[in-house]
Parts: structure tokens; C-alpha cells; sequence
């Protein structure tokens, strides 16, 4: 049994049909990227497993359980934890209540200093309002706050968006190493290179649909796949 | 040109009205923050505080037991109000939360106007605010100078719910991006509920304290919700320091206006609003694009 699956879910924005039949699966310990031109369907996806926007038919289940029509509370509580690509940091909190918000209701929450050990940055911006962090520190206070809930499963949203490249680096060294000690996630990305650097399997997207579905290493060993299927560059 | 101690007088009024106001206006704000409702029916909520103190001062003879009682009696109005209304409204247009709440202002007052008449009732100054204080140039009534002094505190205790617990913590995170606080596991209802009770306590609250001040009638609260209202444009919707140093401003310029010409004094508050909302149209302390 998978420890996430997505089955032949139908998902829409008011009249708008977005996800059509749309069915992933994701291992415990393995991630997952979904990759596909804008408009795809990925932060629909991210959406509906997180119950924010609730599928019209079909079932996600977490351990063989169904969660599709929970609250998204609900489902936060049962691990599964979205990072938006908004980032929704509480502008008006400071960086340590940003987390302590996040740890209330997580029953294995980490210490302050286990996340500060992954991102020192925060622990030296740690009495600062959220609205004063720069986009690199948002989106680290954004994960840390998927992190210190221990989630066991995390859902990146483009999480590499509109950041400087030497911050990139710094994310995609934090990502591979969750990557190594087993956290699952599946991340959303348009920077491919990037998500396929420490994913270990891809769906492509394309207009609600899976499109493709194979390791990060076929993907990266055949690169016009990716430019017949999804419209972005290996 | 009004005398100096007649102005300094104004100026103490000012500040009665004033914290009088930013603890009506912090229920009213804070609600419309977590909630998103725009409660209409606080002007309501006031008058029945300030009757409930007018009634358990008959059978306590006390009026702290009487404001103790009082609360009680407003927190579990404000509980069945969210629990069998209000919380039917939250995902609706917010026509339909004015409507609603503003009907139930209308039939909380029709039903104080039902029992109690539509005559002023009088609640005596507590025997320990009697009489007047010396302040140098000035004789000032007691009550009024405890009234500023017990709001004060009061306000410095929903300041350390908000900001030093983890109920305020979810309240002001709340306010912010309520979405965002769903997804990371917390069930917003039950704080939307204590939100929404914790209101209704402080607007009845104030009534309560207000009542030895002024004739307590049904209609007491219709003036105070108008001015409120301002307060929490002034201040910034959704702010708890906006709502109290809107309140402050706001009662100050009520209260000077009159001493030089007592019908102008609304007529400065509103022009206030209209000049703050062009040059800042978040208000003082509101984030741009609130709301």
C-alpha cells in the first residue's frame, strides 16, 4: 500500500474543470515531482490532496484511508502538510511564533533548535516579523513550518520560485538532504533541473492530465521527453 | 474661546469616551478580523450590558458582583449567538452577516424595550466612585477617573491574551490568512466561537461600566456603535492597537469638539474618517489590501 494515493480525481474551479481523472501514487520515503507547462494542473493537485479545494469525484487516501473531504485542518493533522507557493507566511508574527503557530496541534512536534540545526538563517531572524524576512527567508520559514509539525508527507509549491540562485543551491541542499533521511515529498516545480536533482520519480502534467510517468533519471537520460510532453527544458 | 480648566476638563472626558470606545471598538474589530462579520448588533450588545448591570444591581446591591454576573451572562449570550446564528454566516455574502446581525440588534432591543420600558433607568455610581478628586486646577468625578483606569486594565489584558497566548496567537495569525492557518492543523471554529463570546464580553462590558454615566436606555447603543465603526476605519479593520488608539483619537475629538460648539463634535469625527481614508486608506495601523 502506498502511503499517498491520488485515484482518478476530478477537481474544479467554480465551472472551470481542472484535474481530469488524475491518479498518482507516492512511497513512503520517496519523492515525487510533477512537472508540466503553467495551467498543468500541479498546484491543483498540491490543493486537493491538502483538502483546500475539495475533488468533485474520485478518492485520495493516506494509508489506504480515504481524506478526500476533510478540512484541510483535518488533514494537516494526519501529516500531510502543504507549503504554498505563496509561501502564506504570518507577516504580522515574528519567525518564532510563525512556528510555534504551525507546532500547536502537531503531536511530534521538533524543538526550535532541531530546525534552527537545518536552517541556521532562521535562528539568527528568529525575533523578526514575518513581512520583514527577504523571499529566500520566507520560503525557509515556509518549509521549517512543514518541518517542525514533522510532517510525513510535505507538498512543495514551487518552492525555488523568484529566488536568487545562490539560495536555490542552499534549498535544493536542504530538500536532498530530507530526501536522504526518508521524508516523503512531492514537489511542484518549474525549475527542473532543480527538482529532478533530488527527486527520485516524475508524473508529467499536461492540461489535467498525467502525461508521463517514469524515474528522474529516465527523464534526465531522454530530455525530448520532457520537451515533447511538458514543454520545459531538462 | 472655552476657559483652560473647561478644556482640560473636555480633554479628561475625552479620554473616558475615548478608552470607552477602544474597548467597544477592540470587540467590534476584533470579530470582524477572525470572523470576518461585521457585527451590527454590538450597539444592541452594549445597551443589554448595561441593563444587565442595571438588573443584577438590584438583586446583588454590588456592583462588582454585578458586573461579574453580568459578564458571565454576556459570555453565554455571545455562545449561543455564534453557536445558533452567526456561525451559519461566515461563508455567506457579507450582506447577509449585516442583515442577520443587525436583525438580531433589533430584536435584542425590542426585547429590553419589552421589559424594561422605553424610560431611562438610572444605575448609581458604585459607593466607591462617588464624589469628585482634586486634581490640582481641576475637580474631576471619581467614577469617571476609575472608569479610565479599569478600561486601561482591561485592555491590557486582552493585549496579553492576544499577544502572549496561544488561543491570540491563532486569533492574530487568523486575521491574517485564515486559509493559511487551516493547513497547518488548527480548526479555526472553536477560536471563531471564544472570538466571537470574547467580544460580545467587552462590548457588554463597556455598557456596564458606562451605565452609572449616562441614562441607560434601549436605545444607548445605536450612537456608540456609529462612533465605533469610525474607530475601527480610523484604526485600521482588524486591528486590536488600531482599534484603541482609533478609540483614544476619536474621543478626544468628540469630547473638544463640544467645548467650543457641542454640534460640531460629530460632524469633526466623520471629517477625521473622510481625510484619514484619502490620505490612508488602510488606516492608521491596517496592512494594505485587508479585507
Amino acid at each position: 500500500m502506498s502511503l499517498l494515493e491520488v485515484d482518478r480525481i476530478n477537481t474544479l474551479y467554480g465551472d472551470s474543470h481542472v484535474l481530469f481523472d488524475l491518479s498518482i501514487r507516492v512511497e513512503e520515503g520517496e519523492v515525487v515531482a510533477l512537472l508540466g507547462r503553467n495551467g498543468a494542473g500541479k498546484t491543483t493537485t498540491l490543493r486537493s490532496i491538502m483538502g483546500v479545494l475539495a475533488p468533485r469525484s474520485g478518492e485520495i487516501r493516506l494509508d489506504g484511508k480515504p481524506i478526500s473531504g476533510l478540512a484541510p485542518s483535518a488533514i494537516a493533522r494526519l501529516g500531510v502538510q502543504l507549503v504554498p507557493e505563496e509561501r502564506a507566511i504570518f507577516g504580522g508574527l515574528t519567525v518564532e511564533e510563525n512556528l510555534r503557530i504551525a507546532a500547536l496541534t502537531a503531536p511530534n512536534a521538533w524543538s526550535f533548535e532541531r530546525i534552527y540545526a537545518v536552517f541556521p538563517r532562521l535562528k539568527e531572524r528568529r525575533k523578526s516579523l514575518g513581512r520583514t524576512l527577504s523571499g529566500g527567508e520566507q520560503q525557509m520559514l515556509s518549509i521549517a513550518r512543514a518541518l517542525i509539525r514533522d510532517a510525513r508527507i510535505i507538498l512543495l509549491d514551487e518552492p525555488f520560485e523568484g529566488l536568487a540562485p545562490l539560495i536555490v543551491r542552499d534549498l535544493v541542499n536542504v530538500a536532498a538532504g530530507l530526501a536522504r533521511e526518508g521524508r516523503t515529498m512531492i514537489v511542484v516545480e518549474q525549475n527542473v533541473a532543480a527538482a529532478l536533482s533530488f527527486a527520485t520519480r516524475v508524473y508529467g502534467l499536461n492540461n489535467g492530465h498525467v502525461v508521463f510517468e517514469g524515474s528522474s533519471a529516465e527523464l534526465t537520460a531522454n530530455p525530448e521527453l520532457a520537451r515533447d510532453f511538458l514543454g520545459v527544458g531538462v | 474661546m472655552p476657559s483652560w480648566p473647561a478644556l482640560a476638563s473636555q480633554a479628561f472626558n475625552g479620554l473616558a469616551l475615548g478608552s470607552l470606545l477602544a474597548l467597544v471598538s477592540s470587540g467590534l474589530t476584533i470579530i470582524l478580523g477572525t470572523l470576518g462579520v461585521l457585527n451590527f448588533a454590538h450597539g444592541a450588545l452594549f445597551a443589554v450590558g448595561a441593563y444587565a448591570a442595571f438588573v443584577m444591581l438590584q438583586y446583588t446591591q454590588s456592583f462588582l458582583l454585578a458586573i461579574a454576573v453580568g459578564c458571565g451572562f454576556m459570555l453565554v449570550l455571545g455562545f449561543l449567538l455564534e453557536r445558533l446564528i452567526i456561525r451559519f454566516f461566515y461563508g455567506r455574502p457579507h450582506e447577509d452577516q449585516i442583515l442577520v446581525t443587525y436583525g438580531i440588534g433589533i430584536v435584542l432591543v425590542e426585547c429590553v424595550r419589552a421589559v424594561f420600558g422605553g424610560n431611562a433607568q438610572r444605575v448609581p455610581t458604585p459607593s466607591w466612585g462617588q464624589g469628585a478628586t482634586q486634581l490640582g486646577f481641576l475637580i474631576y468625578p471619581t467614577y469617571r477617573l476609575q472608569l479610565i483606569a479599569i478600561i486601561a486594565t482591561l485592555l491590557v489584558g486582552l493585549y496579553l491574551v492576544l499577544y502572549r497566548t496561544s488561543m491570540g496567537l491563532v486569533v492574530r495569525a487568523g486575521i491574517e490568512n485564515p486559509g493559511m492557518v487551516g493547513i497547518l492543523g488548527i480548526n479555526l471554529r472553536r477560536t471563531f466561537l471564544l472570538v466571537f463570546a470574547i467580544g460580545v464580553v467587552a462590548v457588554g462590558l463597556a455598557g456596564m461600566l458606562y451605565a452609572p454615566v449616562v441614562a441607560v436606555t434601549p436605545d444607548m447603543g445605536a450612537n456608540f456603535m456609529a462612533q465605533s465603526f469610525v474607530v475601527i476605519v480610523l484604526g485600521g479593520l482588524g486591528s486590536f492597537p488600531g482599534a484603541v488608539v482609533g478609540g483614544l483619537i476619536a474621543g478626544e475629538i468628540v469630547s473638544l469638539t463640544s467645548a467650543f460648539n457641542s454640534s460640531y463634535s460629530e460632524v469633526m469625527l466623520y471629517a477625521l474618517m473622510a481625510l484619514l481614508l484619502v490620505l490612508r486608506p488602510q488606516g492608521l495601523f491596517g496592512s494594505e489590501g485587508r479585507v
